[in-house]
């Protein structure tokens, strides 16, 4: 599985929504329509999956920006 | 009636033990915890009732303790539906008289301890879009006494922390509230002289001590509503009234 689908299926699942809503383009709070506590209990899932922290949700506006994060957190 | 899971932390004795034996009776699934082993008559006592015992001891102040609580009841009952949070400690003497580690040992258990535990479950009772946490305080949180200074400033702590909790967690339908008990009978007052007892009852307009049944069955009750957060519920026989 690929960080991407990874996280694909965290946000799936956190915001009871399909595979073909949640893409790398897509918006959180846009196109998912997620609050702050979405994203928060989202960011708790990733850190607990991928064993990182994510000090701040800033700059975290799609979900491509989360991959990109992730895979930073990884190979650093 | 829906079979719930119940934390009770601290749930060895005096008023958590109260609170785990009401909601065993109610036919739940259990969770008990305190920091030492429990004697083969205390669990003799707990698996008597309809509900089912499960058994996770450790000291709650320790957040990797805290984690591993709420995962080891998810992982052995499925869910965590209701949090109470009982455990706590004294360590009295006038504040001129108190050590530093005396305040800090009381706010490590009674408020972090319960920042803790209630932060580990409500990232779950979140994610289920219910639960409910009950966070014991106590009138001297709200009162203040003589001689308690780190005990009351662990439990105005619980207070605060309830409230935000509370305004936190209700978009997700998660309910948290505290309950001030003021004298319970149990073994802490046990230990008290008659002319202690005597004094306090003159500050009690019920005149009697409460017992540790009145306080867990609050907990019953708060644990079955809906539209009911962030508030503090005094079981004190009218000592401490606010308005």
């Amino acid at each position: 599985m690929t960080t991407f689908e990874k996280i694909q299926e965290i946000i799936v699942d956190q915001l009871d929504k399909e595979e073909s809503e949640v893409q790398r383009s897509t918006n959180f709070r846009e196109e998912l329509e997620a609050d702050s506590l979405d994203l928060f209990q989202i960011i708790n899932d990733i850190e607990d999956e991928f064993d990182i922290k994510i000090e701040s949700e800033e700059g975290l506006t799609t979900v491509e920006d989360l991959v990109k994060y992730v895979e930073g957190q990884i190979e650093s | 009636m829906d079979k719930k899971t119940i934390i009770v932390t601290g749930s060895t004795r005096g008023i958590g033990k109260a609170i785990a034996a009401f909601f065993l009776d109610e036919g739940h699934n259990v969770v008990i915890n305190g920091r030492k082993d429990l004697s083969d008559d205390l669990m003799d006592y707990f698996n008597a009732f309809d509900g089912t015992v499960h058994v996770i001891n450790g000291d709650i102040s320790d957040s990797a303790f805290a984690k591993k609580l709420i995962k080891d009841t998810r992982k052995h009952f499925g869910s965590v539906d209701v949090l109470v949070n009982n455990a706590g400690i004294t360590r009295d003497n006038l504040a001129i008289r108190l050590s530093d580690e005396d305040f800090d040992a009381t706010l490590d258990v009674n408020l972090k301890g319960t920042f803790y535990t209630s932060k580990e479950a409500a990232k779950v009772m979140l994610k289920q879009r219910s639960g409910h946490i009950i966070n014991m305080s106590s009138v001297v949180g709200v009162a203040g006494n003589v001689g308690q200074a780190n005990y009351a400033a662990s439990k105005a702590g619980v207070i605060g922390l309830t409230k935000s909790l509370a305004k936190e967690l209700a978009p997700r339908g998660v309910l948290v509230n505290a309950i001030a008990p003021g004298f319970i009978e149990s073994d802490m007052t046990d230990q008290l002289t008659d002319e202690v007892k005597e004094k306090a009852l003159t500050t009690i307009p019920l005149n009697r001590l409460g017992k540790v049944e009145e306080v867990a069955e609050l907990a019953g009750f708060l644990s079955n509503q809906k539209y009911i957060t962030g508030q503090v519920f005094h079981v004190d026989g009218g000592m401490v009234m606010n308005g």
